[in-house]
């Protein structure tokens, strides 16, 4: 199917872009990389009357990192979290995921913002801003506010993003020599959605798990931090016996729901072997 | 406004300036305005891969862009790959392999194809086979495809000059 007919505006910065909005009221959409969008309007799930392309407003662009935290430009492309040198030194567990992403031509157009922004429970993105504790940069004719991921994602596609507003950038506190992490994910065939992904943050200063951070995707509506398997690991040594109470926990964590694809009690079997799986990875290699 | 608007972009190495609605994809605009039908609409959702072209030298799906926001960049479809004679190598391979029946996924997979050994000389089955993940080919069950792109990169890599397919077919 086509797309229904709308206007088109091309802003060169984040002030124009929050007027284009500001003036075509509800009716209006942002466009970055539009390979979410793009298929919902040829599908007619969505029909706004103008489309915003914030494409080429410098002030989406670019990564740099201040020592202590990452920024990283909404617009960078997924292939880029895979190839940037900041984002593999800074914040390596995106260029983990990011291989996982779609298929290679969506990871050359889609953009890390407009996937959080997005905030699809089935996406690598979303749950890896919660596993980084990262920092939502927010534009809106207020001006600029950061949220925390864990305030960010609400519910099914909703974040803290209101009408109108854009996202300017996700900030990362930087990865740390004691720091390490792990990714992967269960789908049908590569590209794919994820029956289940899961990334992973260590603080391993010497021998003992000092935080843990767990996120796991396609497990709900929201991606979702695992608290209880985070808290079965603080303080332990990483051994068979903390990996075998951290996947126990999941339990209390995780409550997915059945769907076409895989009843409930498949999907928590598949998250706790793909916990165990990257746990043990990272301890084999710590 | 959703009238046609006037945007200028280099297709095939040629700048051109042409009005084009809104909402025409960049597949679309090549196939319709241009007259480039290597480019092919299949599923048009960015599923099927038929609709790859290279933009700003990486492929992407000309299904998931509309033209207006190609404005200002450089495209190039199979016709300026293959008329350029950069992928003649690779089409001859198809054809000596039979990588193709319908054709219809083709010129996508060759899009993806190029694109994969400019940036790999030796990629591995598995890493073909994952660079194909978004090209669907629904006739050859893919071991073809996969065979020509292999014997390509063997070849480049032993600096074997490509001979024009369209020239001296095998």
């Amino acid at each position: 199917m086509k797309a229904r007919a709308f206007s088109y505006v091309r802003p060169a910065t984040v002030a124009e872009a929050l007027l284009a909005f500001a003036e075509a009221g509800e009716g209006a959409s942002y466009i970055a990389g539009g390979q979410s969008l793009v298929p919902a309007l040829a599908l007619r799930l969505q029909a706004p009357e103008r489309l915003i392309d914030i494409a080429h407003v410098a002030e989406l662009r670019g990564v740099s990192c201040d020592g202590e935290w990452l920024r990283i430009g909404a617009l960078t492309r997924h292939a880029d979290a895979h190839d940037d040198p900041l984002i593999a030194r800074y914040a390596p567990l995106l260029a983990l995921a990011a291989p996982h992403v779609a298929h290679p031509a969506i990871r050359n157009r889609g953009t890390l913002g407009g996937s959080v922004a997005l905030a699809d429970p089935a996406s690598e993105f979303p749950a890896m801003m919660l596993a980084l504790d990262a920092e939502m940069e927010i534009a809106g004719s207020a001006g600029t506010r950061r949220v925390p991921a864990t305030a960010f994602f609400q519910d099914l596609y909703q974040t803290a993003i209101e009408p109108g507003e854009l996202l300017v950038a996700l900030h990362v506190p930087v990865a740390r020599a004691e720091h390490r992490c792990a990714f992967d994910e269960f789908a049908r065939r590569r590209g794919d959605y994820a029956l289940v992904g899961c990334g992973v943050m260590l603080a391993m200063p010497g021998d003992v798990v000092a935080e843990a951070r767990i996120a796991f995707l396609s497990v709900g509506s929201t991606p979702m931090r695992a608290r209880a398997a985070e808290a079965a690991l603080a303080g332990q040594a990483l051994d068979a016996e903390a990996i075998r109470r951290a996947q126990a926990a999941l339990a209390d964590d995780l409550d997915p729901p059945d769907d076409e694809q895989v009843p409930a009690a498949m999907r928590l079997h598949l998250a706790r072997v793909l916990l165990g799986r990257l746990l043990g990875r990272m301890e084999m290699a710590s | 406004m959703t009238a046609p608007v006037a945007i200028t972009l280099s297709v095939n190495g040629e700048t051109l300036t042409r009005a084009a609605e809104p909402r025409e994809t960049l597949a679309d605009f090549l196939r319709r305005d241009l007259g480039l039908t290597g480019t092919h609409t299949g599923c048009e959702m960015g599923v099927c891969g038929a609709c790859l072209v290279m933009l700003d030298g990486a492929p992407v799906h000309g299904c998931l862009i509309f033209a207006v926001q190609a404005a200002g960049a450089s495209v190039q479809t199979v016709e300026g790959l293959s008329e350029s004679a950069m992928i003649a190598d690779l089409q001859r391979a198809f054809h000596e392999r039979n990588a193709l029946q319908c054709g219809f996924c083709t010129p996508g997979v060759l899009v993806t194809a190029q694109w994969l050994l400019a940036r790999k000389a030796a990629p591995s089955r598995e890493e073909i086979r994952d660079a194909l993940s978004g090209n669907y080919c629904r006739c050859t069950g893919y071991e073809a495809i996969v065979d020509a792109i292999e014997t390509v990169a063997r070849r480049r890599s032993a600096g074997e000059a490509a001979s024009r397919f369209l020239e001296e077919p095998a």
